[in-house]
């Protein structure tokens, strides 16, 4: 028994860490929400941070090596996409390296170091216009060309987040019912992942400042009504983050908890995300709630996260069903 | 990273799992927190003890199996899922006894740590006081030094003692020094209860059994030797004690996970599709954190093992759990209906629960100590 990652996974998200403290500061996040992609290359379509990690071979973590990828399991990857949230990262890093590579690296090579993009949504589909291969996973699964696809643009919470619905893809081909399912627990978790990572960021954000505004005289970080919010917030990421571990190593081996392990993962990672959220802002008071504060990019891409691909009570309902073993299915195929 | 436990292990659980299986009373013993249960509670701590798993995790001299903290937890996992008796030897074996072993002389823990894990004497904490619960550094109970009568004398009031009426000892704080800095000038005292001049009075808990004790101390004369880890150490040594109390070795997650398989057991019972929704969400969550505290535990058992030992963290852990079970037993009581007011486990369990946010340090000192020394947000 030992519950910790490895030197090597530590270090390889040290590296992603330091590598997007660089290309991906507040200043490229809240570019994003007015540029014309909605990504980290100020306009030029995977530019930044994006081409970084694909130098790196980050996105094609989980791409096997004999198609050039760099053969990893989820374990080894769970860290690197916490720290995309951490960071706001806008780009398809979920969509891209955890669902969308490992499908279509085959007939799109160009996904394993990132020159070509691919993302994935359920229904709703991020960074869809500037992708060049989309995954649908609901309705009809399916694997389509972005160049052609008929797109019905919506307008996320997350500014940088440009979302669409995948209308008409001629060149689509289906997804299997496995391809499918994977697709769906892998998203899931790397997403529940991001979403703990926007949730240490926000605390660290938030300690900071009430540790620095001062009210009354003193920090307001001294008020026992300031520090037990945020006591609370970090009780529920070290109860959030072992879950969240747990799933991305029963995907890497196979455990036939695996479902119901992710559905945990993000349940758990949802609520406190959302949380961390609600009591960044209430801590922060009225400069918080400024839109030149760079506090809602982080609080926003969490409401986006913790909503997308089942929210906390979705999930919390299939592990109901699981522990409960309720036979009646609703008729969900994932 | 390994979920898997080794041979070795898994033998060590079949091997518990067996005895258990054999020994354990089919018929639930009466509260613990009662005379005769107590006594009843003490004959099967007697059992567990001659068939060495009273203490697992002490060494093989002091009557312990030399277990792991790995196989310590797996006892812990076998032996509330077996249902077994609660341990009311506790706040020996897993309070005071680490203290002893930290601080002890050679002497002392010959003295006192095969007694407390056979049973023999059984012991209760002397920290609270009317005027010191939460703000423990203001004790006023006081150890004056007699030196005619070689030994010091006793006096003052400890109160909310649990099960204070049925132990035979005190581990407890009292003032040496009263000029000194309040978190200064205490002294850890080992106190025979039969001492004369010590007078306890037990009371009733939220749950009506004679769980709680007053201890009142009039010129109660206890010798040199009865002090632990030194005159004025007091608070140092007390906090080894708190650090066990909020963290690993009082609360495994066993117990917990335990109850959420109950809790699931009894909404299957109710049937799982006739439950509301949001009831069974609750259920879920309440399981989902059961396993989140194992997993928590099982990583911070791999952090111990590897030599970095838990520090403020621990009030992160006792935060989580008793409230944890706040909530396993507030679910239950929810899918009884109308039944929740009956006399029942999962009532007593309720009551019971509420206790944790309280004892161990309230969460309220808890948030403070993960806000000041977790997050380093400033004390003033």
């Amino acid at each position: 028994m030992e519950f910790a990652f490895t030197g090597d996974q530590l270090a390889f998200r040290d590296a992603v860490r330091d590598l997007l403290a660089k290309e991906c500061p507040p200043s490229v996040v809240r570019a994003a929400w007015t540029n014309a992609d909605g990504r980290s290359g100020d306009g030029r379509s995977g530019g930044g941070a994006w081409l970084a990690l694909g130098a790196m071979g980050v996105l094609g973590a989980l791409v096997p090596e004999s198609a050039n990828g760099l053969g990893l399991t989820e374990l080894d990857v769970v860290l690197l996409a916490e720290e995309t949230g951490r960071a706001a990262l806008p780009e398809p890093f979920v969509e891209h390296v955890f669902v969308g590579a490992p499908l279509v690296f085959a007939d799109h090579p160009g996904v394993v170091t990132g020159e070509l993009t691919v993302t994935a949504g359920d229904p709703l589909i991020p960074w869809a216009g500037s992708a060049d291969v989309l995954v649908r996973l609901d309705p009809d699964p399916a694997v389509a060309l972005g160049r052609g696809a008929k797109l019905d643009l919506l307008t996320s919470v997350d500014g940088s987040r440009r979302l669409a619905r995948l209308i008409d893809a001629t060149d689509a081909r289906p997804l299997t019912r496995a391809e499918l399912s994977l697709a769906f627990w892998r998203g899931n978790l790397g997403y529940s992942a991001q979403l703990l990572g926007l949730a240490r960021q926000m605390l660290d954000l938030t300690v900071a400042y009430t540790v620095d505004r001062k009210q009354f005289g003193a920090p307001i970080g001294s008020f026992q009504a300031i520090k037990h919010q945020l006591a609370n917030v970090r009780i529920g990421i070290e109860f959030a983050a072992p879950l969240v571990y747990r799933a991305a190593h029963s995907l890497a081996v196979g455990d036939s908890g695996a479902a119901v392990h992710v559905s945990m993962a993000k349940a758990q990672a949802a609520g406190v995300a959302t949380n961390a959220a609600r009591t960044a802002l209430q801590c922060h008071g009225a400069i918080g709630y400024s839109y030149e504060y760079d506090l809602h990019l982080w609080m926003k891409r969490a409401w986006a996260l913790a909503s997308t691909w089942g929210d906390a009570a979705w999930h919390r309902e299939r592990v109901a069903r699981a522990i409960l073993d309720v036979t009646n299915e609703t008729g969900e195929q994932k | 990273m390994d979920l898997t436990w080794s041979p070795s292990e898994q033998q060590f659980r079949a091997e518990v799992r067996a005895w258990l299986a054999a020994n354990v009373p089919p018929e639930p013993l009466p509260s613990g927190d009662t005379k005769a249960g107590f006594a009843l509670h003490l004959e099967w701590e007697r059992k567990l003890f001659d068939a060495r798993w009273a203490v697992v995790s002490w060494p093989e001299e002091s009557g312990g199996r030399g277990a792991s903290l790995w196989e310590w937890l797996i006892f812990e996992e076998e032996y509330y899922r077996a249902g077994a008796p609660q341990r009311v030897t506790q706040n020996g074996i897993f309070l005071l006894a680490p203290t002893i072993f930290e601080f002890g002389t050679p002497a002392q823990q010959d003295r006192y740590l095969p007694t407390m894990a056979s049973g023999e004497e059984s012991w209760c904490q002397g920290w609270s006081e009317p005027d010191a619960g939460s703000d423990l550094a203001g004790i006023r109970s006081t150890a004056t030094r007699d030196p005619s009568a070689g030994g010091w004398r006793l006096n003052g009031q400890k109160t909310w003692t649990t099960r204070g009426a049925f132990c035979t000892h005190l581990f407890g704080l009292f003032r040496t020094d009263p000029s000194a800095e309040r978190h200064r000038g205490l002294t850890y005292f080992l106190v025979p209860l039969d001492t004369p001049g010590v007078t306890v009075r037990g009371f009733g808990r939220l749950d009506g059994d004679e769980g709680f004790a007053e201890v009142f101390f009039e010129d109660a004369l206890v010798t040199d030797d009865l002090v632990l880890g030194g005159v004025d150490q007091g608070w140092s040594v007390a906090m080894a004690t708190t650090g066990s109390e909020r963290g690993l070795t009082l609360r495994s997650p066993g117990r917990f996970l335990a109850t959420a398989e109950r809790l699931v057991a009894l909404a299957r019972e109710r049937g799982a599709d006739a439950i509301d929704g949001s009831v069974r969400g609750r259920v879920a969550q309440a399981y989902i954190d059961a396993e989140a505290y194992q997993l928590q535990t099982l990583q911070t058992v791999t952090r111990v093992t590897a030599g970095d030992p838990p520090g403020a963290e621990s009030s992160l852990t006792k935060v989580f759990w008793s409230e944890l079970d706040v909530s396993l037993h507030e679910t239950a009581l929810d899918l009884l209906g109308a039944e929740a007011e009956l006399e029942s486990a999962w009532m007593k369990g309720y009551e019971f629960a509420l206790s944790g946010p309280i004892y161990a340090g309230t969460n309220e000192i808890q948030r403070n100590v993960i806000a000041e020394r977790v997050l380093g947000l400033p004390r003033k």
